[in-house]
């Protein structure tokens, strides 16, 4: 095999010595098709699938930001593989033309390690809900955000079990009335944001569907993050819980509670930046009136602070009803990732010489039986 | 001694210092167990007991036993451990029914393990912990060395712990410390008996012990004390010799099965020219395999112990689309959690190797001892029609084979496959005839690098479900190959183009399809290896995985009595050999032995509706030739006359 620009790429990539059987597929496919296409539209992302959503439904708002926005990346479509799990949002990987596997319920992540552990010359991409993602995934997302492998979850939020019709889901506020809690939920929620920190996420953002632009920028920093970056997207189910953030979207409410998150930038929101952020004294956050403090409280956001504390005091500003929910990245670290630590490993191993079956099979205790 | 045939000859004396002249006797075979407390090292005793044997030329089969719990109160009966090994000067096929020698190392390990031992058996003992207080704890009334409750035995009293520290005295080391390496000055004086080699054991305890030389100094020594103490007592009055096995030539080695199976894991990933990603969680008894495996990064192995056993056969699944050889490792529980993974690689059709090590069940059942109780559960135990092709290795060295069987079958069909080993299998050892690696089987497998059809308008299109007309395997298009994008999930697929499909017809035509690939791998099994060496036989006696040692060995003491029976050892369980149902159907009488409740007979009854006779026991430890052997010898007489050789 000759060497081929994508030879470079994948070694540029850190794809060791020994992948070569796949690195040498890459590039005869190269061979045979031409050079990656680095430069993509939004409509090379799309197939020729018929998107089954209802109609109405958040899913389409994301999956058009998405096939607009991941172009600008500059990553070919066959480097790109999204792995989901089970529910509506998980059927995302079939409406886009790149790699893709639709697994089953909350294992998302767990497949989606092993691809890019063992794959480093890869954009791999989760899509998951908060019922896949929170409930029967809960163990695979924590444990993946701590290892902090390459991938990017996007975690869509709707508080329901939309394909299974309308159950509470971990997101769904307490009091829930729906099919499965007549008298409503007694579950105490989740909040996807707190629970990252809590596994110290390297990455955590938060974004709305309907903001075409706040979703682009946060996914934008999330694709840029080395790591694992969680990206919780609330998303409206229009069928069965239709208006779930509706506050949060309202001229007047949504002014008045979404806390926009600007790295460098002082915490101040609100009509006429009538609120802003404060410390509590008691090692927390609170919301407080700007003409009440001195200016010099006024917390200035720091995405990048190495202690996940502050991130998840933010997180602990919204209560159940949405107020003061913080929009944009909470945090922002870099931290060594999984993958190219195992890399690193093997190729340590490898520095003596690649390994000898034959050495090996004989170990150190052999004895002879001659003929 | 049962089963052995001893001379004394003159030329065969020994000479010891002191005057001592003992006699040499040779054996053909001996089972010696060692029984102490978890904490007093007999495994590593009962291994390095093995090497030093393995090395000497004499054939080998091990049989470790020790109990779930890690350390269980010092002298009481649920913490004895025991290692049990066989060794002859021809091929043996299991550790023994029986041991001719048990050495006890405390009066738990007596009481737990005496009843084993044949009346006018070797008896061992360490006197010095036949306390008062260690006798209570296990309930002795009376102190069995002293009240004559042993005289049916050769009873051999020692104080191997004084003898021991009384050795240690001047290393500097604190009694307990030194209290220690008794089980060396054990493994010492049992070297002296049977004329061990001893220059291994010395090499490994400088080795062991590199970074502490005055333990390792101390182990020698008392090593080397029990040594002399053999030669210079007279409480021995003869030393043992047991002549090399004739073996075919070739380099050998002493092997575990779980050593075994994860050199067949690192040899797949040579010999396909992938990457093995083992995705696992720790689990008695296939947590060795993890352990092993991680060890050899040096090969582009990746381990990965992940949060439980569901996300280890993800991950090794996610490692499979990117083109890597996948492997899972659990036992039976973990199994359970997996199922639903394994769908989905039935449903993806991507290579997977899971290896299930079974143990006890159900449940968390008994995690240290062995079983075959999963096989059911390897072969049906997933929603909808999911066939799982099943491997099953037949011996500690054979699990090497097997798992490269497994690995051969995932790549060739693109299909997950069940490895299935057991406890015996994986902690048992026995000398392997090291293989040439150049022939190994060739594991390569080609990815897709080009579109394989054309759509409505023409234009080329990648098909991830159009097969390969003669294996049915679907194409393996690697993520970062150009112009194959496709995406795969476990909703049904689309005939050819694997898109989301509901069509009745189509789902009918993909649970057929996937049937006959998992069906048409019998096409690439060798003949079926009847072992039929009278060629009269009426009876055939067929089992699988690690009941082949005593089935074998219950097979050899038959024809040895002068009748006839015929052996059948599965290596396929799923799909069974093609040839199977006609020699199955030659015979008068099948009989198929299991430790487990029929599960085996209950596959064959179905598959061929032949009258298969099930036998089966769960006692958590492998059958006994002679029990086996009894019951095909009433199986052979109710069949009635058959022409005496």
């Amino acid at each position: 095999m000759t060497t081929s620009p994508i030879d470079e790429h994948v070694h540029e990539l850190g794809m060791p010595a020994f992948d070569q059987r796949i690195a040498d597929a890459v590039a005869r496919s190269v061979e045979l098709g031409g050079d990656k296409q680095t430069s993509l539209k939004a409509k090379d992302l799309k197939t020729d699938q018929e998107v089954r959503w209802c109609p109405g439904c958040g899913d389409y708002v994301i999956l058009n930001a998405v096939q607009s926005f991941l172009p600008s990346l500059g990553i070919a479509r066959e480097d790109m593989v999204i792995v989901s799990g089970i529910g509506c949002s998980s059927r995302f990987p079939y409406y886009m033309n790149t790699y893709g596997m639709h697994s089953i319920h909350g294992r998302a992540p767990a497949i989606a390690t092993g691809l890019a552990a063992s794959r480093p010359d890869l954009s791999v991409w989760v899509v998951t809900g908060d019922g896949d993602a929170l409930s029967i995934g809960g163990n695979h997302l924590i444990h993946t955000l701590r290892r902090n492998v390459n991938l990017t979850i996007l975690l869509f939020n709707n508080r329901i079990y939309g394909l299974t019709k309308g159950q509470y889901s971990p997101t769904s506020e307490l009091g829930k009335v729906t099919k499965s809690t007549p008298m409503g939920s007694l579950d105490h929620p989740f909040n996807p944001v707190s629970l990252a920190l809590g596994a110290d996420a390297t990455f955590v953002g938060r974004a709305m569907d309907s903001d075409r632009k706040g979703l682009t920028d946060v996914l934008r920093q999330a694709a840029e993050h080395q790591g694992t970056a969680l990206v919780e997207i609330y998303q409206n189910c229009n069928i069965f819980n239709d208006g779930a953030f509706e506050l949060l979207k309202d001229p007047l409410t949504g002014t008045q509670w979404s806390i926009p998150l600007v790295h460098g930038e002082k915490i101040v929101f609100g009509p006429d930046g009538a609120s802003c952020v404060v410390a509590d004294g008691w090692g927390g956050l609170r919301v407080a009136e700007t003409n009440s403090v001195d200016e010099a409280d006024i917390v200035v956001h720091d995405a990048h602070r190495e202690d996940p504390a502050y991130a998840f005091a933010l997180s602990r500003l919204s209560s159940q009803d949405l107020r003061y929910t913080p929009m944009g990245v909470f945090r922002s670290v870099a931290k060594p990732t999984y993958d190219a630590m195992m890399t690193d490993q093997l190729t340590e191993a490898r520095s003596g010489g690649a390994g000898d079956l034959d050495r090996l099979l004989h170990g150190s205790d052999t004895w002879t039986v001659e003929a | 001694m049962t089963g052995t045939t001893s001379q004394t000859t003159p030329e065969a004396q020994a000479s010891a210092p002191g005057g001592l002249v003992k006699d040499v006797v040779t054996l053909d075979r001996v089972v010696i167990r060692l029984a102490g407390d978890s904490g007093d090292g007999m495994q590593l005793t009962g291994n390095r007991f093995t090497s030093e044997t393995a090395s000497l030329g004499n054939d080998v089969s091990t049989l470790p036993n020790f109990p779930a719990e890690i350390r269980a109160p010092t002298g009481t009966l649920p913490g004895v451990s025991s290692f049990q090994l066989h060794f002859a000067d021809h091929d043996i096929m299991t550790p023994g029914d029986a041991p001719d020698v048990l050495v006890a190392m405390n009066p738990a390990a007596l009481k737990a393990n005496l009843a084993d031992l044949p009346g006018g058996g070797l008896l061992i003992v360490d006197s010095d912990e036949f306390t008062a207080r260690n006798l209570a704890k296990v309930g002795y009334a009376e102190n069995p060395l002293e009240d004559g409750s042993l005289e049916g035995w050769q009873l051999v009293s020692v104080p191997l712990t004084s003898m021991t520290t009384d050795a240690l005295a001047d290393s500097g080391l604190g009694k307990k410390e030194a209290e220690r390496s008794k089980n060396m000055f054990t493994l010492g004086l049992l070297s002296w008996m049977y004329h061990r080699p001893t220059e291994g054991t010395i090499r490994f305890l400088e080795r062991q012990f590199r970074r502490k030389p005055e333990i390792a100094a101390a182990n020698i020594a008392a090593f080397r004390a029990g040594f002399n103490y053999g030669e210079t007592t007279e409480a021995f009055a003869v030393s043992y010799e047991i002549k090399p096995a004739p073996m075919a030539p070739g380099t050998y080695r002493n092997i575990s099965g779980n050593q075994a199976l994860a050199y067949g894991l690192v040899a797949a990933g040579v010999r396909s020219g992938l990457p093995v990603f083992l995705g696992a969680y720790p689990i008695t008894p296939a947590s060795d395999v993890l352990h092993e495996l991680s060890k050899h990064k040096a090969f582009g192995v990746r381990t990965y112990q992940a949060e439980d056993e569901i996300a280890g056969i993800g991950a090794a699944l996610g490692a499979s689309f990117g083109g890597a050889l996948g492997v899972t490792t659990t036992s039976g529980p973990g199994v359970a959690l997996k199922s639903e993974t394994v769908g989905l690689a039935v449903m993806t059709e991507l290579p997977l190797v899971i290896v299930d090590v079974q143990r006890g069940g159900p449940s968390t059942g008994l995690p240290t001892k062995t079983e075959q109780s999963d096989l059911l559960q390897a072969m049906f135990g997933r929603n909808g029609e999911a066939p799982v092709p099943v491997v099953a290795p037949r011996s500690p060295a054979d699990c090497f084979d097997a798992a490269i069987e497994a690995a051969r079958i995932a790549l060739t069909y693109r299909t997950p496959v069940f490895l299935l080993s057991d406890g015996y299998l994986a902690n048992g050892a026995e000398p392997w005839s090291v293989p040439d690696t150049d022939s190994l089987p060739d594991l390569r497998v080609e990815f897709a690098t080009e579109p394989n059809g054309t759509d409505a308008a023409g234009d080329p299109v990648f098909l991830p479900y159009l097969r390969d007309p003669e294996t049915l395997a679907r194409p393996w298009a690697v993520p970062g190959t150009k112009a194959l994008q496709h995406r795969i999930g476990g909703l049904e697929k689309a005939d050819g183009t694997g898109n989301i499909s509901y069509d009745p017809a189509n789902h009918d035509h993909m649970t057929r399809i996937r049937q006959a690939k998992v069906d048409g791998i019998a096409a690439s099994l060798p003949p079926t290896e009847v072992d039929d060496p009278d060629g009269d036989a009426k009876v055939l006696v067929i089992g699988w995985g690690s009941t082949y040692g005593p089935i074998g060995a219950a097979c050899r003491r038959i024809r040895r009595s002068g009748r006839s029976i015929a052996q059948v050892h599965l290596r396929h369980v799923n799909p069974l050999p093609a040839d199977l149902g006609d020699i199955i159907r030659s015979y008068d009488r099948v009989v198929c032995p299991e430790m487990n409740l029929g599960q085996l007979s209950l596959l064959l009854r179905a598959e061929y509706l032949v009258d298969v006779q099930s036998h089966t026991q769960v006692r958590g430890l492998p059958f006994r030739a002679a029990e086996l052997a009894a019951v095909l010898q009433d199986v052979i007489d109710s069949t009635g006359p058959e022409v005496q050789s």
